[in-house]
């Protein structure tokens, strides 16, 4: 049984200029330990998706329309305020993409990396403070004792993203989210925080969601990769499968985007357009407008694509259209 | 720290200077002097009692002759209708306008602080609505029309409260009421806006995903912040209410400072203006840098930057 199963997730948001259908029936599960990428372009609902799991939309305008999240046997979905809180941060914790913004600037890193440890595991605060110490030798913070002290203007950014892992860790979650943690860092301290993960993903036993748009990270610290368009999962598969053979249209454009994998001197290739208006209901592929595809005229118009299952682990939407051969 | 002190001080000095040349200007600019009113005293009598205050000096000596009177003397001079030293009229004025204003602030920040919170926490909902239409209502209503309002609506209602008078300390309670309304509806509305600017931020949604409960969130994550732009205000608006308002205080019968503001220039008292002024200013001017220093205390970020400069 899958540590987390999520099933036909639907997070709309209820604005005045009409229903923004975010995340729009999306499945997948997390094995135990497990590194599950979810990649999209920016607005695709990878995001919105994992908030939806912890209950950290904004409601209103946010609402949760349908589907389920079993977690541990209760539906995380269906969970009180309450209960929830007794999950979040312990069982399962989150880092944001900006830790410029994502720690309290007015309060010591002390107060805010033993909070966990506090309210969820009821330790003293001496005792909070020499784990917390321990915790922030872990993730490669010199001189813990002294600097867990300070405030986190006196820290640099990939400093901050440390202690924010310290701090999601320090609790021992069974599933870690990482939104995006390496997207504001400079690229020489992404390859740290990346190594820092994987490392505390591994002593701990720790399962991640990772969610990013970069697909070359993806390539490095995922078992599974979900791929998000306009709010739903266009393909799925694992990551050896996915990079070797991938199908969907948008799969294969987002890997032709990769920079590395270009030839040097040629004009960088980026998939035109825009994605859709997710006001709008969709009725067909979504992707249609965007396909680069010989078989582009043939993509769905009149149902939505449906995930199938086209060799064991992976699934890929049945649009015909997006699944032809790209232009030359 | 001692270094920001030393100048914040400094600089206080000079806006206190700039306050006085403004006043003593303007004092200076209105028509007539403190004698015009007096029909029955003859041409030559006033003449010597100008002469007597030191009013026939020609206008730059007599500009600076009161900074240095105040400066080397330590003498603000006397109030030339009251003939009496302004220093003691202040000092007899002042605890009366000092009692009611800080009884109206106290009141402002127990009723605005948590009305605000409250508001910015159910954003948008009818808890919302009403806090912030009832901070309209207070900003807008002047304490003329509150203040009678008080007297006939409860004063007369309620046996312990008098319509008028400052003898008991029950009396306080109507002025402070009427004082602190608009001192409170703005803080309302400071408050509710520093709240939501903080509430918006991405460490309130670390907090969240932390599994803190809300309480905590505002109290440990929210209030520090949010407070910020109240405080601010306070200070500054703590010098307001202290030197006395002219219209509350007559309304209840407050022996207060706000009678002597208005006074003292019908009566063209120039010593007891320039005196009122700077009394006035020196408040503002301390008030300002003690809300500064509590903002430091608040924000880490600004007290790294007080020490360095």
């Amino acid at each position: 049984m899958p540590l987390l199963e999520v099933d036909n997730l639907k997070t709309w948001f209820h604005t005045r200029n009409g229903v923004v259908r975010a995340v729009d029936g999306v499945s997948f599960s997390v094995e135990k330990g497990q590194t599950v990428g979810i990649v999209g372009e920016s607005g695709s609902g990878k995001s919105v998706t994992c908030y939806s799991l912890l209950g950290l939309i904004p409601m209103p305008p946010g609402r949760i329309e349908g589907g389920r999240a079993m977690f541990d046997g209760q539906d995380l979905l269906k969970l009180s305020e309450k209960q929830l809180a007794a999950i979040r941060g312990k069982r399962i914790s989150m880092i944001f993409q900006d830790p410029m913004t994502s720690l309290n600037p007015f309060l010591r890193i002390s107060t805010q990396l033993t909070e966990p440890l506090r309210i969820h595991e009821g330790l003293s605060k001496s005792n909070a403070l020499e784990k917390a110490i321990a915790e922030m030798d872990a993730v490669g913070i010199p001189d813990p004792a002294k600097r867990i002290h300070s405030y986190p203007h006196e820290f640099s950014g990939g400093m901050r993203q440390r202690v924010m892992i310290a701090m999601a860790m320090i609790t021992r979650p069974e599933i870690l989210i990482a939104d995006e943690p390496t997207t504001a860092l400079d690229v020489t301290i992404q390859r740290q925080v990346l190594d820092l993960i994987k490392t505390r993903q591994e002593e701990l036993g720790s399962a991640v969601i990772f969610i990013t748009h970069d697909l070359a990270v993806v390539s490095e610290v995922c078992d599974f990769v979900n791929v998000m368009y306009a709010g739903r999962l266009v393909e799925r598969a694992p990551v050896r499968d996915l990079f070797a053979d991938p199908r969907h249209a948008y799969t294969r454009a987002l890997q032709a985007s990769i920079p590395a994998l270009q030839t040097k001197g040629e004009k960088l290739y980026t998939i035109p357009g825009r994605p859709p208006d997710l006001r709008k209901e969709i009725a067909g592929c979504a992707f249609a407008p965007r396909c680069e595809t010989e078989t582009r005229d043939q993509c769905l118009t009149d149902r939505r694509p449906e995930l199938t299952e086209i060799t064991p682990g992976h699934w890929v939407q049945d649009c015909p259209g997006c699944l032809g051969p790209l232009k030359k | 720290m001692l270094r920001y002190l030393a100048s914040r001080i400094f600089q206080g000095f000079l806006v206190l200077f700039a306050l006085y040349t403004i006043t003593f200007f303007l004092v200076k600019a209105m028509p007539g002097d403190p004698f015009t009113g007096e029909k029955n005293i003859p041409e030559d009598v006033k003449r010597n009692m100008r002469e007597q205050s030191g009013l026939n000096d020609p206008l730059f000596v007599q500009y600076l002759n009161y900074p240095k009177e105040v400066l080397l003397k330590g003498s603000f001079n006397y109030s030339i209708k009251k003939r009496r030293p302004v220093v003691e009229i202040i000092a007899q004025a002042f605890p009366a306008s000092f009692v009611l204003g800080i009884s109206a602030l106290i009141f402002a920040v127990m009723l605005a602080i948590p009305i605000g919170v409250i508001s910015a926490l159910r954003k948008n909902s009818w808890v919302d609505y009403s806090g912030m239409a009832i901070a309209m209502v207070g900003i807008c209503v002047p304490s003329f029309v509150i203040g009678p309002l008080l007297q006939i609506g409860i004063a007369t209602r309620v046996p312990i409260l008098k319509i008028a008078g400052w003898d008991s300390p029950i009396d306080i309670v109507l002025p402070a009421i009427t004082l602190g309304l608009a001192t409170a509806a703005y803080l309302a509305r400071l408050t509710r806006g520093g709240m939501l600017e903080i509430l918006s931020q991405d460490y309130i949604r670390t907090a969240r995903a932390k599994g803190l409960s809300t309480g905590r969130i505002m109290i440990v994550h929210a209030l520090r912040g949010g407070l910020i732009p109240s405080v601010a205000f306070i200070g500054p608006a703590f010098a307001t209410l202290i030197s006395g308002s002219f219209i509350v205080e007559s309304i209840f019968q407050v022996p207060g400072m706000g009678q002597h503001f208005v006074n003292a220039i019908v009566d063209r008292d120039e010593f007891l203006v320039l005196g009122l002024a700077l009394f006035y200013g020196f408040l503002v001017v301390i008030m300002n840098l003690v809300a500064d220093l509590l903002v430091g205390f608040l924000n880490p970020r600004v007290r790294i930057a007080e020490l360095d400069g």
